[in-house]
């Protein structure tokens, strides 16, 4: 709203303006007063704007540089334009994501646990979805299938199947959010990751975990949620041995990230500390964020 | 000294001759946070519906059922990677300027000519009667009329839902409790829409307006001085 008193003050020329606020005494603006003056002062001169300031009346040259003045504390504003430029579009965006990245792995609760469901909430297996990039089947030789297992652990060698289901099997009934927008809630079972990595004897404090898969997909992942308590190494859907389409015979399952971390088909897995920059993850190199995190 | 009080009144009346009225209306944070506010808006809808354009639907992903199949002109990134790009990196600026904006009107008092009360109700229909039906102008002795409070109003609830909506879509297993709040990951989903619908509701209207107020009133949201005010005698 305006400040309608009236002033006591005459018509402020140009160059008291500033002080025309402060120089308004309180008690000097009875309401008879004020009636009086109302027909001496002009009314234009009683009001103030919204932002709190007198209007003013000025010369062109003066409103000239008053506007430039002011005009030059918005230019700031023109720097968005940047992202106009195709030579810094890609590395302004590509920061973007990594600070969201970087946001995202400060707001990760270790000990945080996503939402769990009953039965009830899952879906038939028949609505949920296969996902693939290439083929939904790569041909993996369920027989003779091992896990390769390199990098900071000081266990490496290839495991059978027999030996990551011999650890302690989790089931649970989670969310499984695909980057597109949909969801599912499933069934999984498998190896909890932090069992399986104690049990290579993997370095806890490297920063990641790369996945190799049989279709030529890879992944990467922070160790913070390889060690998170609902991260499984999966061989299970639905109380049956995961099928060929879903990514047999073991996937990752980590109801804290996006659908496109949760590879399948795996065949190594690797404990390090760098990443190559194109060795992030199969969609992260095309431009998905790499935390992919919910 | 006649002369002289002569040559006195004759500068002082070709002074007020060349004189123009101006009233700084909108501090320059208001600006700066406004005019970030207007790419941002754009950068996020756009970008939203190329990613809304890779699932959409609201119902299940077996049996996927469309509800549209959006242009692709009329969205940003390319692909549902390089929109996620822009909405990631924009978010910031939008949750940013939205900070700066409440922080600024809050800390001033300015709030109060522009948030909507429900004192302004009664004055909405009239208004509304004026700018459509052709109706008598209400007389209005503030800052914004209640329509306009309203919109601008309007506008920052969008704001709200969509910021709290969309942070539970990208975090929905940090703050399932939020999404919980809001319905389910489903609903919170069609809140996030409905929140960007709102902004693309308030944008014509809002841009008809500037248009029917002329360049004094567009020019004073650049330099925050507006040349001879209407609410001025």
């Amino acid at each position: 709203m305006y400040d309608d008193r009236p002033e006591d003050q005459p018509p402020a020329s140009e160059g008291n303006q500033g002080q025309e606020a402060s120089q308004r005494e309180p008690e000097a603006q009875p309401a008879e007063g004020a009636a009086k003056h109302e027909q001496a002062t002009a009314p234009v001169m009683r009001r103030i704007g919204p932002a709190g300031e007198p209007v003013r009346n000025v010369t062109p040259s003066k409103r000239s540089r008053m506007n430039r003045r002011e005009l030059l504390k918005v230019v700031p504003v023109l720097a968005v334009g940047a992202f106009a430029i195709p030579a810094l579009r890609e590395p302004l965006l590509h920061d973007g994501l990594a600070l969201s990245d970087w946001a995202s792995g400060k707001l990760f609760g270790r000990h945080r646990l996503a939402q769990t469901f009953s039965d009830s909430d899952v879906v038939p297996f028949e609505r949920f979805p296969y996902n693939f990039y290439d083929v939904a089947d790569p041909g993996v030789d369920l027989d003779s299938w091992t896990l390769t297992v390199e990098g900071l652990v000081k266990r490496p060698g290839d495991y059978k199947l027999e030996q990551i289901q011999a650890l302690p099997k989790v089931v649970q009934n989670t969310r499984h959010v695909c980057v597109e927008g949909w969801d599912v809630i499933g069934n999984f079972g498998g190896t909890r990751g932090s069992d399986l990595l104690r049990f290579l004897g993997a370095d806890t404090g490297a920063r990641f975990l790369e996945a190799l898969c049989a279709d030529g997909y890879y992944e990467s992942i922070d160790m913070a949620t390889m060690l998170h308590p609902q991260t499984l190494f999966c061989y299970e859907m639905y109380g049956k041995p995961l099928d060929r389409g879903h990514g047999a015979p073991v996937r990752l399952q980590m109801p804290t990230k996006l659908g496109y971390k949760q590879a399948k088909y795996l065949v190594t897995i690797r404990v390090t500390n760098v990443l190559q920059a194109d060795k992030r993850g199969y969609w992260e190199d095309q431009g998905y964020s790499w935390y992919g995190g919910l | 000294m006649t002369e002289m009080a002569t040559a006195a009144i004759k500068h002082q009346s070709a002074e007020t001759k060349a004189s123009i009225t101006v009233a700084y209306e909108h501090p320059w944070v208001v600006r700066i946070a406004h005019w970030l506010s207007a790419v941002t808006v754009f950068v996020m809808v756009t970008s939203g519906l190329r990613i809304f354009r890779a699932f959409p639907s609201f119902g299940p992903k077996i049996p996927q059922n469309n509800l549209i199949d959006f242009p692709n002109q009329f969205t940003l990134g390319g692909w549902l990677g390089g929109a996620l790009q822009w909405h990631f990196t924009f978010m910031w600026i939008f949750i940013g300027s939205g900070l700066i904006y409440v922080t600024y009107q809050v800390v001033t008092g300015h709030w109060r000519q522009v948030l909507f009360m429900p004192r302004d109700i009664k004055g909405v229909w009239p208004m509304a009667r004026h700018y459509f039906l052709f109706g008598p102008k209400p007389a209005v002795d503030a800052a914004y009329n209640p329509l306009q409070k309203l919109a601008y109003t309007s506008t920052l609830f969008f704001g709200v839902m969509s910021t709290l909506t969309g942070l539970v879509l990208y975090k929905p297993a940090q703050f399932w409790w939020l999404s919980w709040l809001m319905g389910g990951f489903h609903l919170a989903r069609i809140w996030h829409f409905v929140a960007m619908c709102g902004f693309v509701a308030f944008i014509p209207g809002h841009l008809v307006m500037v248009l029917l107020h002329g360049w004094n009133n567009f020019y004073s949201m650049v330099t925050g001085w507006k040349r001879d005010p209407e609410y001025l005698g």
